[in-house]
């Protein structure tokens, strides 16, 4: 490449304008002004480039030089990317605390992945073998989470000429593969541009459920391994503890958490907390499957779009080795709104509400890149793209542009209210207005796996919820005196429902987490004292009475009940049949 | 590099557009000489080629075109800091207002200040006692947290503010503090009032005030609280004392941000506001907090009247998505004479949670809210219903979750602005008022707290006098 330089003719804002940028392509990385600042083009006319750039801009103006890399804007791939902490355009925020100090200053120049550090590789494939794009040729232990397969890089397919076993660092060659033309070295490191999806064989249907040991969540509202979900709702009604009770304890073998645009002290709380808390399969501390991309709220506005990116791009090289991956993304909100800031300083015609008129393209072709695919590569490999946005709509109206345009594209609405969360009835997702795409779809799997009648539980307890939900509003116009007592035992049912099942408490050691097996026998529970108490009644029992029962207290504390002592669940039936047997007696001594 | 021009050729509301500049960078300051010898800052906006658009802080009335000279000064807006700063009181750009001697600075300080790498954030989890049972007990301070009041015009939120200014402290600590005082557009009375208070209470030596006052330039406004916080960082984290900065009015300080956006023509978000509001506050507001390895921290109380007591107004909505939790005051408390009127249902600390239990300030405190915030919302429910049904359609339960609501108002929440209540008197008065139910009712709270708070209160060893016996010793039998 001939050695240009462009020069600066504007400057508002993040948008810097600079001339002589021929040769340049849409979405080039440029450096902006002596500092080198990072910066990516973003439209050009004649030799006229706009440009984003990833940092403050103050201090910078007219005349100040513009080098053109010629290159997309990329993230690098290998070893390295698990308990890492980036920017939103990968460079490793613990590496510039220890470079620069507390905060970020600008034009700092660090790669995404440590060059001294040395990983174990082993080989899978042997000199000979024929290997194409994605077939994996070795693994690297990275964690005791994750194994990190090595894949064969885009753009080389052939015969492995040479292998080797040993340590190395990421950008030491172990192998060469010979070409049709010539033989390449092979690095365990590749480079990806974040804004192309990276490919696969083929798109699968999704058929597995991810469980997130959330009650509501899994029991009501499934979300699939590949699925997409969207978790809309306004300040204070506990989306950021969603996504982190998510992160926690879903079942996915690779999470990614990208913090967009929200706030410092929550990415704290994450990078102090991850590495605490367990995972409840192997053990070991959660960190060791998690990679974060933190762009706070104060950090440049042009790194936050590219944040997701970045995010998502390192999801789908993990979902390329066959991992289940889940990303969650917190919050797309700022995500839009920093393409509308960048937009309106381009002077583009808005479309609603100021965003720009491919704001719903954008968001589609985002979780249009989750899904459950087959790999590339030889071996017929699975892997599964989950996605969770969260949504911040202003004044949690749900008629916002970001909120519209992503439940067009996404299965699962999980919608916050916040007279729930006023009560501090969490997770305050709302059971009447929410749903599930999915639900039939894991149907089969939770009828095989956790109990045959799963499904069955779940539909009956939605019905008292509704049912409930109607009799409400008879309540508020003639009161409850007036209901009949099968209605009653329907509210009483629906409450426990409500406060015995539905809500947990993230903060709680043991009911942070709910197994599968626990949800169904919580439920089953539930359920059979609703089967016994009716008919009770019909032998004529009252309701004031089972109203008052003791067991009730049991059943409500069934959730602070530790995973392995599951059996004590059951148990309270017998305790049930007791105390509604005494109360017909009574009734026959009378 | 010093350059003059006398090139203006376009002034527009706060704004002006200095033509044929070369050199000249975004962000730098600017002063303005006018014909009268009057000299006025600026800050530039946008360079476009040869022409710079410069926001003037004091405004442009009496700036001409022929006349007037530009001189750019290669430098972004700075702030002289040394101690010396405390006990000053300063106008919104920095510079003394008290009459007293320049400050002989230590170092000066960009207001614009960098981001904080969040890797190097330490989680605020200490606790701060500010005495009000309505934030202790149920939205916990704690240090390094940004935490808004949402207020309405006629509510008494300077006053909660001045309480939580004269009580807050960290228990079993003592260490430096000093209070930063930012105040955007409030009027001369209100300034007074918090002088007075912080002088009465002996805080003013430990503060330091930024008064950009209602009659004075309203551009100014946007410089003020990026002022008050670099003075509240250089205090924090180079002197390592805790701070406290509360910012009044942030309305205020929005509004000229409007202006600014309106005279630039761009395109505006929701009611006017710039679509860059969120990113503005966030660049604000996220620079409070701790730093690991530093003694110092931040915590920040900014002040908002919501127009229209509407919380889904931009202000408040894009605060609240930015803050750690918010304190809303509530009108009707106010009428009550519930002081302070804090309605504790919408209010929130979402930092709460690391801040209080075993070793901070009780075992117990995270149950009981919980507890106590379930009972106080189906209370409010009941006293919903009976405004339509009247009190004979309420069931029994109903009733007492209404009885239990009044009294958690008018003895939980409503203390008076002088009544320093301690952790332990909060929490007491909780279990006190948590009395009133029978035990199946107390779902939130784990058994082990019950057996050791609520049944010992039972048997009469509160030092605080029961409600009323008679329903106390029904339900604990």
């Amino acid at each position: 490449m001939k050695e240009t330089k462009g020069t600066i003719v504007k400057v508002s804002g993040p948008l810097v304008v600079a001339n002589g940028m021929a040769g340049s392509k849409m979405y080039d990385v440029v450096r902006v002004g002596d500092q080198k600042l990072i910066g990516e083009v973003i439209r050009l006319e004649g030799d006229l480039a706009s440009i984003q750039v990833y940092e403050e801009t103050g201090g910078i103006g007219p005349g100040d030089p513009v080098y053109p890399t010629f290159e997309p804007l990329s993230v690098e791939l290998g070893p390295g990317l698990i308990q890492a902490i980036y920017d939103g355009i990968q460079r490793p925020l613990n590496i510039i605390r220890e470079q620069v100090g507390d905060y970020i200053t600008r034009g700092i120049d660090i790669p995404g992945l440590d060059r001294k550090k040395r990983w174990h590789f082993k080989p899978e494939k042997k000199a000979g073998d024929k290997v194409k794009l994605g077939s994996v040729i070795g693994s690297v232990p990275e964690t005791e989470l994750v194994t990190q397969k090595i894949m064969v890089p885009p753009g080389i397919s052939g015969e492995i000429v040479e292998i080797k076993e040993g340590d190395f660092t990421v950008t030491e060659p172990i192998a060469r593969i010979k070409t049709d033309d010539e033989e390449k070295e092979i690095y365990m490191m590749q480079r990806w541009p974040v804004r192309r999806a990276r490919p696969y064989q083929a798109k699968l249907p999704v058929s597995q459920p991810l469980p997130t040991g959330q009650r509501v969540i899994d029991t009501f509202f499934p979300i699939a391994k590949g699925g997409t979900a969207c978790v809309p709702g306004p300040f204070g009604s506990g989306k950021t503890v969603i996504q982190h009770q998510f992160a926690k304890w879903s079942d996915a073998d690779i999470i990614i958490f990208i913090g967009c645009g929200e706030r410092g002290n929550e990415m704290t709380d994450v990078l102090l907390e991850f590495p605490k808390l367990t995972d409840p399969k192997s053990g070991q501390p959660l960190m060791k499957r998690t990679v974060l991309i933190a762009n706070t709220s104060n950090m440049p506005v042009a790194a936050r779009e590219a944040s997701v990116y970045t995010g998502i791009t390192i999801a789908e090289y993990f979902r390329d080795m066959g991992f289940s991956v889940a990303l969650q993304a917190d919050s797309t909100s700022r995500w839009a709104e920093a393409m509308r800031e960048i937009s309106g300083r381009l002077e583009e015609m808005p479309g609603e509400e100021g965003y720009p008129a491919y704001l719903s393209a954008r968001i589609a072709e985002f979780y249009e890149r989750a899904g459950s695919v087959r790999t590339l590569g030889d071996s017929d490999k699975t892997g599964s793209l989950s996605v969770i946005g969260s949504i911040s709509p202003p004044g949690g109206d749900l008629s916002d542009a970001v909120v519209q345009a992503t439940l067009r594209v996404v299965k699962v609405f999980w919608s916050l209210e916040d007279k729930l969360a006023f009560a501090r009835h969490f997770p305050a997702i709302s059971w009447l207005n929410s749903y599930s795409l999915y639900t039939d779809t894991v149907k089969d799997f939770f009828a095989e796996k956790v109990a045959k009648d799963f499904f069955d539980q779940a539909k009956a307890a939605m019905l008292l919820l509704e049912k409930e939900a109607e009799l409400e509003e008879i309540i508020r116009l003639v009161g409850k005196d007036s209901l009949s007592p099968s209605d009653r035992l329907i509210l009483e049912v629906a409450r426990s429902i409500r406060e015995d099942f539905l809500h947990q408490n993230a903060f709680h050691e043991i009911d942070t987490y709910t197994s599968l097996s626990k949800q169904s026998a919580m439920l089953d529970l539930i359920l059979y004292f609703y089967e016994k108490a009716k008919d009770t009644m019909e032998k004529g029992a009252d309701i004031t009475d089972i109203e008052k029962l003791a067991v009730l207290e049991r059943i409500a504390r069934m959730k602070y009940i530790p995973e392995n002592e599951l059996e004590k669940i059951k148990k309270i039936k017998g305790e049930i049949d007791s105390e509604l047997s005494k109360l017909t007696q009574t009734e026959e001594v009378k | 590099m010093i350059k003059d021009y006398q090139t203006v050729t376009e002034i527009a509301g706060p704004l002006m557009l200095v033509s044929g500049v070369s050199g000249v960078k975004y962000q730098e300051l600017v002063e303005i000489y006018l014909p009268s010898g009057e000299i006025r800052q600026g800050q530039v906006l946008e360079v476009d080629e040869d022409r710079a658009l410069v926001q003037v802080f004091q405004g442009t009335a009496g700036i001409d075109i022929p006349q007037s000279k530009i001189r750019f000064l290669s430098k972004g807006i700075t702030i002289p800091l040394s101690k010396e700063i405390l006990g000053r009181v300063f106008d919104g750009l920095g510079r003394p207002r008290d009459g007293g001697p320049a400050i002989i600075p230590d170092l000066w300080q960009d207001i614009n200040g960098a981001p904080i790498n969040p890797y190097a954030r330490e989680y605020p989890d200490e606790f701060i006692q500010t005495g009000i049972s309505a934030i202790d007990g149920l939205n916990t301070l704690v240090r390094g947290q940004k935490l808004p009041i949402f207020s309405g015009s006629g509510l008494p939120h300077n006053r909660v503010a001045a309480q939580v200014v004269r009580q807050a402290k960290v228990l079993g600590k003592e260490e430096t503090f000093a209070v930063v005082f930012g105040a955007m557009g409030i009027t001369f009375e209100e300034a007074e009032f918090f002088q007075k208070d912080f002088s009465t209470s002996g805080a003013l030596a430990r503060t330091v005030l930024f008064l950009n006052l209602a009659d004075e330039p309203a551009i100014e406004r946007i410089a003020t609280p990026r002022a008050a916080l670099t003075a509240a960082e250089y205090l924090a984290y180079e002197c390592g004392m805790h701070v406290l900065v509360v910012l009044t009015d942030m309305t205020n300080y929005c509004e000229a941000l409007r202006e600014i956006s309106a005279a630039r023509k761009e395109i505006p978000g929701r009611r006017g506001y710039p679509g860059y509001l969120y990113t503005d506050l966030a660049s604000n507001y996220e620079r409070c907090g701790r730093i690991k390895d530093k003694n110092g921290s931040i915590t920040l109380m900014p002040i908002l009247t919501m127009p229209e007591d509407d919380k889904t107004h931009p202000i408040p909505d894009l605060t609240g998505y930015i803050t750690e939790g918010q304190i809303i005051l509530s009108r009707s408390l106010q009428r009550k004479k519930v002081s302070p009127p804090i309605d504790v249902l919408p209010s929130l600390s979402r930092l709460k949670d690391k801040g209080i239990g075993k070793g901070k300030t009780r075992e117990d405190h995270s149950d009981l809210f919980n507890q106590l915030f379930a009972g106080y919302a189906r209370g409010k429910e009941a006293e919903e219903l009976q405004v339509i049904l009247g009190e004979a359609a309420l069931s029994e339960m109903d009733r007492l979750y209404l009885k239990f609501a009044n009294e958690f108002e008018q003895k939980y929440v409503s203390q008076g602005e002088y009544e320093d209540r301690s952790i332990q008197q909060t929490l007491d008065l909780g279990w006190e008022l948590l009395q009133l139910f029978p035990r199946v009712e107390l779902k939130r709270v784990r058994d082990e707290y019950l057996e050791k708070y609520w049944t010992k209160q039972g048997q009469g060893k509160s030092k605080i006098e029961p409600i009323e016996n008679k329903t106390t010793e029904e339900k604990t039998e």
